[in-house]
């Protein structure tokens, strides 16, 4: 009898979990079904994240276990996985700024909670993101930057967002390392956080989910 | 009326030294110190494009000249160290970062980038010999023009009698060209190095003392950013710590070493160690109490042993780990804050460690005079109120406004007399 995956991979025990997912497929079990407890277990490690039980490098260790699951299950796969996104958020680290380590965390959480991510990169003109917001019609926009050239890109940003006529139908919030209440306001953005839980919570908010 | 003695350079040169000397023992100086790191600030307010401070070695001296004698901070900080090495990591072809005009736009500053320099599987050989690990794995991957160093022999075993036959390794077509960036390499190293000794000495005279002298850095630090990258580093805590811990034994004695023969050719006692992966966010207490501390800590006593000052420049969010941080011999220890709960980090560093910062970038950037007076005037009534105290931003102003930066140093020149 087969352990618990949940369990095994939201405590990040590798070997464990890994064992599991091996010995299901091989009893013949549906794929999608391993998924889905993945999914489970992956959204475990979310909430742990957002109660500082669990720190990056934990987010990080869980990442790389969910690829060699992935690996293992997608050649078992005969159909997409079909799952039903709560909703459309766009990110992305504004222009001048290659910074990511932020940015991948709060779309990895983000994406764990059940989000329709759409990851823009770094280095992100205004334009991309006004583009990228007439394309997907989501209605959340989080702008990444560490550097404090970024908070003029962050004002660009939202002020390229306005003078295209999108400023009423986005809400826009703003993250990183030097980001406050002072930038919020310079920027023009609806609010800011310093760490993924606020882009999580600012997109809870906004679009709906537990 | 009492006539104004203008002070000579050499005078008011010990008058500063003296004061940041004061702070960083704990004791009341004068009146609060104030240091700021101008960063590329300097090139904008001289006119010039971050680009040609890369590039343009007396350029970047005269503009970084005229704002610290403009402003006149209680210290000079040497930007030739990493904000003029354009032509070197052209010739070198170096991966690791990208630059004003190579990568970034010409007003941008340098981006570092992430990279695995050292393969999960690599740890035994980097344990074994990390100087030939350096040479022949890390340089041809991080030097695009040393490309072809990896075919070397092991230089270890070029020693005895017929051994040095082994020479003949270095006499190929890829070597050729090693030598060759080698040799420019040298060349424009040398040239930073003296115009970076010049400026130094032209500061001096004209009366500042230095921020600091040599830099560091912290062991896990060093692993993650130079050699497994961020991702590994951090993947290595679950799946190989052992080793990890090992390459951190390993590299301590190396940086340490690196910083005290520096130490002892410089005018200056304080060691610049930016702190990356320690902070908060980036790992929980039991990580950072097994792989950051220790080797921190180490790091931090070994420079103190030697007569130095450590100074680290505590990056990002550090409120809960202010009682490691208290753990060191006192009177000794400078730590600058980024993101800090201040009045509580006076309480735990207080008869420890002196504590630098306080100035919100983002108030220096989008604020008014007034708020940064409001601000200084609140940090020096709370955390300088009784010395152990450096006035500072929390990062570099590159994107400050002038008169905020003028406000800060001005208020605190005013505001921050001890009376006696």
């Amino acid at each position: 009898m087969a352990g618990n995956l949940v369990t095994e991979l939201s405590n990040l025990n590798e070997k464990e979990a890994l064992t599991i997912v091996k010995s299901r497929l091989s009893a013949g079990e549906n794929p999608t079904r391993i998924l889905s407890d993945v999914r489970s277990a992956m959204e475990i490690v979310g909430k742990r994240f957002e109660k500082k039980e669990y720190f990056i490098p934990d987010l990080v260790y869980s990442g790389e276990i969910l690829n060699e699951i992935t690996e293992i299950v997608k050649p078992r796969m005969t159909g997409a996985l079909a799952t039903k996104k709560r909703g459309k958020v766009i990110i992305g680290t504004v222009v001048g700024d290659i910074h990511d380590i932020g940015k991948n965390i709060v779309t990895f959480m983000l994406d764990t909670s059940g989000f329709e991510v759409h990851d823009l990169g770094v280095d992100i003109p205004p334009q991309v993101f006004v583009d990228k917001i007439t394309e997907t019609r989501a209605p959340v926009v989080l702008l990444s930057g560490f550097l404090t050239l970024a908070f003029d890109s962050m004002k660009q940003t939202v002020d390229a967002i306005k003078a295209a006529g999108l400023r009423d139908k986005v809400k826009i919030c703003i993250g990183g390392g030097q980001i406050d209440d002072n930038v919020r306001k310079y920027t023009g953005a609806d609010d800011w956080g310093p760490d993924a839980m606020t882009a999580v919570s600012f997109s809870r908010k906004w679009i709906g989910g537990k | 009326m009492a006539k104004t003695i203008e002070k000579s350079p050499a005078a008011l040169y010990q008058e500063r030294e003296k004061r940041i000397e004061d702070a960083i023992a704990l004791g009341v100086p004068d009146r609060v110190p104030v240091i700021v790191s101008f960063s590329y600030f300097a090139a904008k307010y001289y006119g010039i494009t971050l680009k040609e401070a890369m590039f343009d070695g007396a350029k970047m001296a005269a503009a970084w000249e005229k704002t610290i004698t403009d402003f006149q901070p209680d210290a000079y900080e040497n930007p030739f160290g990493t904000r003029h090495v354009g032509m070197l990591s052209e010739i070198i072809d170096y991966k690791m970062m990208r630059w004003p005009g190579h990568g970034v736009g010409d007003n941008v500053n340098f981006q570092y980038l992430d990279f695995e320099n050292l393969k999960a599987d690599e740890y035994d050989e980097f344990l074994f010999d990390p100087t030939d690990f350096i040479l022949r794995k890390f340089w041809p991957r991080v030097f695009g023009n040393l490309e072809g160093v990896e075919n070397l022999p092991p230089l270890r075993m070029i020693h005895s009698y017929g051994g040095f036959n082994s020479l003949a390794g270095l006499n190929t077509p890829e070597m050729d060209r090693v030598f060759a960036t080698l040799d420019k390499a040298r060349k424009q190293a040398a040239i930073n190095a003296a115009a970076s000794s010049a400026y130094a000495r032209k500061m001096e005279d004209l009366g500042f003392p230095a921020v600091s002298g040599p830099s560091s850095i912290v062991p896990f630090d060093l692993i993650s950013d130079q050699f497994r990258g961020t991702r590994g580093a951090m993947v290595d805590m679950y799946r190989r710590p052992d080793k990890l811990l090992m390459a951190i034994d390993k590299v301590l004695p190396m940086i340490l070493d690196q910083a005290i023969t520096a130490g002892k050719k410089m005018n200056c006692k304080r060691v610049f160690i930016p702190l990356h992966k320690g902070q908060e966010f980036f790992m929980s207490r039991e990580q950072y109490q097994t792989f950051y501390w220790p080797g921190f800590r180490a790091l931090m006593v070994g420079l103190i042993d030697a007569g130095l000052n450590p100074c680290p420049f505590v990056e990002g969010e550090y409120t809960s780990r202010l009682e490691f941080l208290a753990d060191v011999p006192p009177g000794k220890v400078c730590y600058r804050f980024e993101n800090v709960d201040f009045a509580r980090a006076k309480e735990i560093l207080k008869g420890h460690a002196c504590i630098e910062g306080g100035m919100p970038i983002s108030l220096m950037c989008t604020g008014t005079p007034e708020d940064v007076k409001a601000r200084c005037k609140q940090m020096i009534d709370t955390v300088g109120k009784d010395g152990g105290y450096i006035m500072n931003a929390g990062v570099g102003l590159d994107n400050a406004k002038e008169e905020n930066i003028r406000a800060m140093i001005d208020f605190t020149k005013e505001y921050g007399v001890y009376k006696k």
